[in-house]
């Protein structure tokens, strides 16, 4: 049974923007956590429409691993430009070099691990109550379970045993003093979903979503683009090859996928027909069946 | 494009998991990458089957014990519609998961073992379907292929549970019921084989054919104030919009609108979306309302068109179900929440406890316990504009909240 393209369900993005203006309402200081990922660059969209003509009322929080694709970054300040935002950056670097954190080593060193501390100090340095992300269900399991507000302790730690039953649309944002709710706007979405709405809103994106050059190699039966971040074996050869990214992360844990799409509709094509999943070109959820939760256990968005 | 909501329950062991995979798997919704982590971990377990259910039950403590324990999303499209499935635990010590997964749904799904029949958990869940008002439910009567396909089977199934389905239905309420085998994919989304006696759909065309809940647009007109607009910017120096979702009904440009407290009655001048005006806003929709006059506003109030009053007071009389370990006692103080809009609430008498198999009602209850059913008076501290839940499912439910754990520890519908 062929799933087409379709137009993207406009009942999702009321429900978006009504989730946004509960967090406006109910929190002393949100803030938006952006990687400049397709599903960052739509909550913003969603943001400014949910608060239009007035200026969207938190700022954007970026935690930097430092590993990130160029693209991405000059995206990010453009975009910041253009509209006006307000960006806060903190940086994974800063951590390792206060020594908090210890840099992994070896063929499968990331620092996606790490960004959980920048996450958790940024948001105890502004004393954030709410971080707004555009996490989705459809992408992993552990996701599948959480509510649209996610209570999370002072230590930032997610309880999957504790949550909040989520009834009809009220949202309870009520929390104590250091807790913080993380709060996921488009929970209902799918990868789909987010790309029909990229395209009739014409959002502008990075260029890694659609198909360049890059050198890569193979590892464990993935792409992985070539950088300075990661070791490369002995046996491994790097080979320029047509890729884009269905995912924008780190780099060390960010998969390619050999493709010629160069424009949206290619993109959405591609997507119906893929037999992996988005989260498939993720290295980081492969690390053990519950990589996920147990990031969420200990304070990961 | 529709959105269908679906929740769904049955007992432990039904094949709930299996008939969800299942419907996944047979709309190309699995990835091969998914597909192949389940096979893995079926493996690890030592099974020489492929586990569906790992698919949805995806917390370590579910995938230890094999259950399900909260709610799960999974979603799905056909050309026709997009479906979401909230998956909800079978066990009674969840009640409260699937009271959250099946409260915003627009079709409850259930599956009874054609073996075993109609038990507790089925009709707990069929109660809970009423109590919420689901127009629709569907009972997948499943494992066909293990009473040989038996007709005579199906039909008892069937007639036995209408005989205790028919004291809790409501009117307008409807239960189409299907015979399927999820293990061997049988009347999932091709007419079965093995069954020629059935005549309806298979559940897929079912879902897809099912209309969609119009009540919404059919209520009274609803309109509570999310949030004020003010961004006393030089070019919109004297905006003032009111942003809000319309939570029933529909609000016309140019309407005559009442704001609820303070009663005053003003003109809608303007209905607007990211700026793009609009004539009229329905049911579900997130707009900004601009008023002719110059009113006082503030989060919490409600716009409602003049003739379509709500009913106001401080005394609430509603079926409440519980969700927290700690009891609710009579003379307890909650915050009750209703849509967007806070009052602190007493509780007050307590009657009715319900048990959810024999529908049988105790009378004389001090306490409330978790997962449990009962009629409950509360008074506000302020004044409520509500409706009757069977009117209204927006404005006619609450939830209640603890002051101090800030939990939320039950939901309240409005008699």
């Amino acid at each position: 049974m062929a799933i087409h393209a379709g137009v993207f369900p406009r009942e999702l993005e009321d429900e978006a923007i009504y989730i946004l203006r509960e967090v406006a309402a109910q929190f002393e200081k949100p803030v938006l956590l952006f990687s400049g990922g397709k599903d960052s660059i739509t909550l913003v969209r969603l943001a400014q429409k949910a608060f239009y003509p007035a200026k969207i009322p938190f700022p954007l929080l970026h935690v930097d691993t430092g590993h990130n694709f160029e693209e991405t970054i000059k995206f990010r300040d453009e975009l910041v430009a253009e509209l006006g935002l307000e960006l806060i950056v903190r940086y994974v670097q800063d951590n390792i070099d206060q020594q908090k954190v210890v840099e992994e080593t070896g063929k499968y060193a990331s620092r996606n691990v790490l960004q959980t501390v920048t996450l958790l100090d940024a948001i105890e340095e502004f004393g954030f109550d709410a971080c707004i992300g555009g996490a989705r269900r459809d992408e992993e399991k552990a996701r599948a379970k959480e509510r649209i507000f996610s209570v999370r302790n002072d230590f930032g730690q997610w309880d999957a045993k504790k949550q909040r039953p989520e009834l009809f649309d009220m949202l309870n944002g009520r929390i104590s003093h250091g807790e913080n709710v993380r709060v996921f706007p488009i929970s209902n979405w799918t990868e789909l979903d987010v790309w029909n709405y990229i395209k009739e809103e014409k959002l502008a994106i990075p260029s890694i979503y659609y198909s360049h050059f890059r050198p890569t190699f193979e590892r464990d039966g993935q792409l992985l683009p070539f950088s300075s971040f990661i070791q490369v074996m002995a046996d491994e050869t790097i080979t320029p090859r047509m890729v884009r990214f269905r995912t924008v992360g780190d780099m060390t844990c960010t998969a390619a996928v050999e493709s010629t799409a160069v424009e949206i509709d290619h993109i959405i094509e591609e997507i119906l027909s893929a037999t992996v999943s988005e989260r498939g070109a993720r290295i980081d959820d492969k690390r053990s069946e519950a990589a996920m939760e147990k990031r969420k256990q200990t304070g990961y968005f | 494009m529709e959105v269908l909501k679906i929740a769904t329950a049955g007992s432990v062991d039904d094949g709930k998991s299996t008939l969800i995979g299942r419907l996944l798997f047979e709309t190309n919704s699995i990835t091969t990458d998914k597909l192949q982590a389940i096979e893995a971990s079926s493996k690890k377990k030592g099974l020489d089957y492929t586990d569906l259910s790992l698919l949805t039950d995806g917390l370590i403590a579910e995938r230890e014990q094999g259950i399900t324990i909260d709610v799960a999303h999974i979603y799905f499209a056909t050309p026709a519609r997009k479906f979401i499935i909230a998956d909800t635990p079978g066990h009674f010590e969840y009640t409260r998961n699937m009271v959250t997964g099946a409260s915003n749904a627009n079709v409850s799904m259930i599956l009874v073992d054609a073996r075993n029949g109609v038990v507790e958990q089925t009709f707990r869940h069929f109660y809970i379907s009423c109590l919420l008002r689901i127009p629709h439910v569907v009972v997948c009567v499943n494992k066909m292929d293990l009473v040989g396909y038996s007709q005579a089977r199906f039909e008892e199934i069937r007639d036995a549970f209408m005989r205790s389905a028919e004291k809790v239905m409501f009117e307008g309420q409807q239960v189409s019921f299907i015979p399927v085998s999820s293990l061997y994919g049988e009347n999932l989304t091709t007419h079965p084989e093995n069954m020629p006696w059935y005549e309806g759909e298979p559940l897929l065309a079912l879902l897809e054919n099912i209309p969609l809940e119009q009540h919404l647009a059919k209520e009274e007109s609803r309109f509570p104030v999310q949030y004020v607009i003010r961004p006393k910017s030089e070019a919109f120096h004297d905006y003032r919009a009111y942003a809000g979702k319309v939570a029933s009904g529909l609000l016309r440009k140019g309407e005559r609108v009442v704001v609820l407290p303070s009663g005053q009655q003003t003109t809608i001048a303007r209905i607007e979306k990211y700026g793009r005006e609009i004539e009229a806003a329905q049911a579900k929709e997130s707009v900004s309302i601009l008023l002719e006059d110059d009113v006082d506003i503030s989060r919490g109030d409600m716009i409602v068109p003049v003739n379509q009053l709500p009913q106001q007071g401080r005394l609430l009389e509603a079926t409440i179900c519980w969700m927290d370990k700690k009891p609710l006692r009579v003379g307890g103080t909650y915050l009750v929440q209703h849509g967007v809009n806070i009052a602190r609430a007493k509780t007050s008498a307590l009657t009715n406890l319900i048990d959810v198999v024999t529908l049988e009602a105790k009378t004389a209850v001090t306490e409330l316990n978790l997962n449990e059913i009962a009629d409950v008076q509360l008074k506000t501290a302020k004044e409520v504009f509500y409706d009757a839940f069977t009117d209204n499912k927006a404005n006619g439910s609450f939830i209640l909240i603890d002051e101090q754990t800030n939990a939320t520890v039950g939901v309240g519908l409005i008699r």
